[in-house]
């Protein structure tokens, strides 16, 4: 009853071809948006924003990066968090050599350099394939983690060999450094991630996407189809490394505020954001979303949760029963629904879709 | 690579042994001209000064070799638990490292509660059995027909969920491995070969000696048991094993068992040079360039592609290392496995991959 296109008649392409054909979706995508444009900031403490929502817009993107690779082209990548690492240092050495250009400009260009490094990895997928290439990504991870701790001139020489994020100011609100709110933070990151996603939502259904989707299904196919397999996957590594190095760049400068390479950009990164791709569901941008917010709030619910409900758990305990209990739900989700929550997502749909008189 | 039609005949270029000697005749020439007018001796350090040094030195350099050799004994073991584990399910099984260590901290938390070793020894293939059906019931029987990469995430939950019920069991601490109990040898043989003293430690050579003998116990399982005959059946096909009646389950326990044991004498060699930690699951991350190396389906592949690594990675680090401020042994595995994979995408001893439409 609620739910339903019944009635509802599109007189142009346009509105065919739109990302939101339902009125009752693009009633939901702005609710959505106001929740997240008015009332987190209105109603969530400065907590709340700063440990869960920043956290989990930032790892929602390099999600979207990730799945653009995996999901939509089919290749599998290990190698997400070096390239995250890649975005963060290019912004921190930009940001140093032309200190008055606006963070948010430098932030959306750290991702060229990201995406550079990511074909310049993507080159042997042309040639390896499968699990193979995701062993050939690792080789990446490990070397550009390498890079970062060994070439000082990446962290400017400094002491700590970590990144030390400067105060930059738009209009005299500082939206980096110290003394950022996280209001103003938020507010960034959120807009960022709008603008991203939007564009990886026109890019995926567009002629590109398509090309990707047919190199996922069988590359020799779409090869004899006519689509450019070179130009394919490269145009997939680039442009899942723009996504994930934004999103370090982010991650730097308006989560974590200082980090070392070694602390950050590891491998467990990497396969955290696998995770969320996968238990969000391949191919599905607003799965990224699900399996961020499935992934980076967990934790912490448990952390929290746990205690609240009765369980008493300190310290050293509770991450280990943290590890279980993440590893255990990873293997309930496979096994529930192996396309994960977007699927899911799907389904509920469908199913409001005919409520209430199912047939 | 889209001509296929107005491509020429067979040409000389074509035979992979002409392209490779022409590369590398096109490299040496390259490099003889570099170095003449090499100002800042980048090349000379390069490509001349570590070969020198092993001339000069010969003694370091069997050094170098036997000890990646060792290394590259380990990293064959635990690629060896990956192998036979893909080989017989199809599944790229991330929780072999995590294996590794939890049997090893099994084995020793067993001996500390009292338990005397060989007997702790026993219990821990125990345990393994347990880990090998509670695997086949719980994760494998569940996801049967999935795509490999939905397999693969379920090993990554496994991993996880290792993790934190080994350290809720034994702690987080490293622990000493129980080598004398076991009669492992210890201290070091000097021999002195090509005017300098080389050591090699007992603990190293009986790793060797024993994984030798486990992959010779193996590969005649392989052959000539009724089980090693139906492992290989569902190797070549799951579909035409089920119909001669070889049972999938049954088979998957005995696999991811015989992969515990292979995990369990890794943790011991591996525990016995240095600690039982958590820090081995880094090291099983070393196996993933061995196997690609090596090609998923092969044993021997697994056991060639280790050495190639170790020494490749140990003889890198020693003379190539300080160029780049050392600490290179962290990827350059990746690095070696890569390059062999750009000419045989599908490792050296894997099968060839056919792709049809």
């Amino acid at each position: 009853m609620l739910y339903r296109e019944a009635g509802q008649y599109k007189s142009s392409y346009a509105a065919d071809m739109a990302i939101f054909p339902l009125r009752e979706d693009r009633i939901g995508i702005a609710v959505i948006l106001g929740i997240a444009f008015v009332a987190i900031p209105f109603f969530g403490g400065d907590f709340f924003i700063a440990s869960v929502m920043i956290p989990f817009l930032v790892l929602s993107l390099a999600a979207i990066g990730l799945n653009i690779l995996t999901g939509y082209t089919g290749l599998i990548s290990l190698g997400t968090a070096a390239f995250m690492g890649v975005g963060a240092y290019s912004c921190y050495k930009l940001t140093t050599f032309f200190p008055d250009v606006n963070i948010i400009v430098l932030i959306l260009l750290s991702g060229l350099f990201s995406a550079g490094i990511g074909v310049l990895f993507g080159l042997p997928s042309l040639r390896i394939k499968g699990f193979y290439l995701a062993v050939a990504t690792l080789a990446a991870q490990f070397f550009l983690q390498w890079a970062f701790v060994r070439i000082p001139w990446l962290f400017n020489y400094n002491a700590s060999g970590a990144i030390e994020v400067p105060q930059r100011t738009l209009f005299d609100i500082p939206l980096t450094g110290a003394s950022a709110t996280p209001e103003t933070r938020y507010f960034v990151c959120l807009g960022l991630v709008v603008v991203l996603t939007w564009f990886a939502s026109n890019l995926v259904h567009g002629k590109l996407g398509r090309s990707w989707m047919a190199v996922r299904d069988m590359d020799i196919a779409a090869e004899l189809m006519g689509i450019k397999l070179l130009d394919a996957k490269l145009m997939a590594f680039a442009v899942s490394s723009y996504f994930a190095g934004v999103a370090g760049a982010m991650m730097i400068f308006f989560w974590y505020g200082t980090a070392e390479a070694n602390d950050v950009f590891t491998i467990r990164l990497s396969f955290n954001i696998l995770f969320m791709v996968i238990i969000g569901g391949l191919g599905s941008l607003i799965g990224s979303f699900f399996g961020a917010a499935f992934l980076s709030i967990l934790p912490t619910a448990l952390k929290f949760g746990l205690p609240a409900l009765g369980i008493p758990l300190t310290g050293a305990a509770a991450e280990h029963v943290t590890f279980m209990l993440v590893g255990a739900l990873i293997i309930i989700f496979l096994i529930v629904e192996p396309h994960g929550l977007a699927r899911l997502w799907q389904i509920g749909k469908q199913k409001l879709r005919t409520w209430p008189f199912p047939y | 690579m889209s001509d296929i039609a107005t491509r020429p005949a067979p040409n000389l270029l074509a035979s992979p042994l002409v392209k490779f000697g022409l590369v590398v005749a096109a490299i040496v020439a390259a490099l003889a001209i570099g170095i003449r007018f090499d100002s800042s001796n980048t090349l000379y350090a390069i490509f001349v000064d570590p070969f020198q040094q092993m001339v000069q030195a010969p003694d370091l350099l069997v050094q170098t070799i036997w000890e990646g050799l060792v290394a590259g004994v380990l990293y064959a073991l635990i690629a060896l638990g990956f192998v036979l584990i893909f080989k017989a399910s199809g599944v790229f099984n991330f929780a072999q490292g995590i294996m590794v260590v939890f049997a090893a901290l099994t084995l020793v938390g067993l001996y500390e509660k009292g338990v005397p070793a060989f007997l702790a020894v026993v219990i821990t293939l125990g345990v393994m059995f347990v880990l090998a059906v509670a695997i086949e019931r719980v994760v494998l029987r569940p996801l049967v027909n999935q795509p490999d990469i939905i397999l693969f995430m379920a090993t990554f939950g496994i991993t996880y969920f290792l993790i934190g019920f080994g350290e809720a069991l034994f702690g987080g601490n490293p622990k000493q491995m129980i080598a004398d109990q076991l009669y492992l040898p210890k201290g070091a043989i000097d021999l002195q070969i090509l005017g300098g003293l080389v050591s090699l430690q007992k603990i190293d050579i009986a790793a060797a000696v024993i994984a030798s003998l486990m992959i010779g116990v193996l590969a005649l399982f392989f052959q000539y048991t009724r089980i090693g005959r139906a492992l290989r059946a569902v190797a070549d096909s799951h579909k035409a094993a089920l119909s001669v009646g070889i049972s999938l389950n049954q088979i998957w326990v005995i696999v991811w068992f015989t992969a515990g044991i292979v995990a369990l004498i890794t943790g011991i060699m591996w525990g016995a040079r240095s600690d039982v930690s958590f820090a081995l699951e880094i090291v099983a991350l070393k196996a993933l360039p061995v196997l690609i190396l090596g090609g998923f389906t092969s044993i021997p592949g697994a056991i060639v592609g280790g050495l190639i690594i170790g020494i490749g990675e140990k003889l890198g680090e020693f003379y190539w290392g300080p160029l780049v401020g050392g600490g290179i042994e962290s990827w350059l595995a990746y690095f070696i496995a890569l390059g062999f994979l750009l000419f045989r995408p599908q490792g050296l001893f894997g099968d060839k991959i056919i792709e049809r439409i």
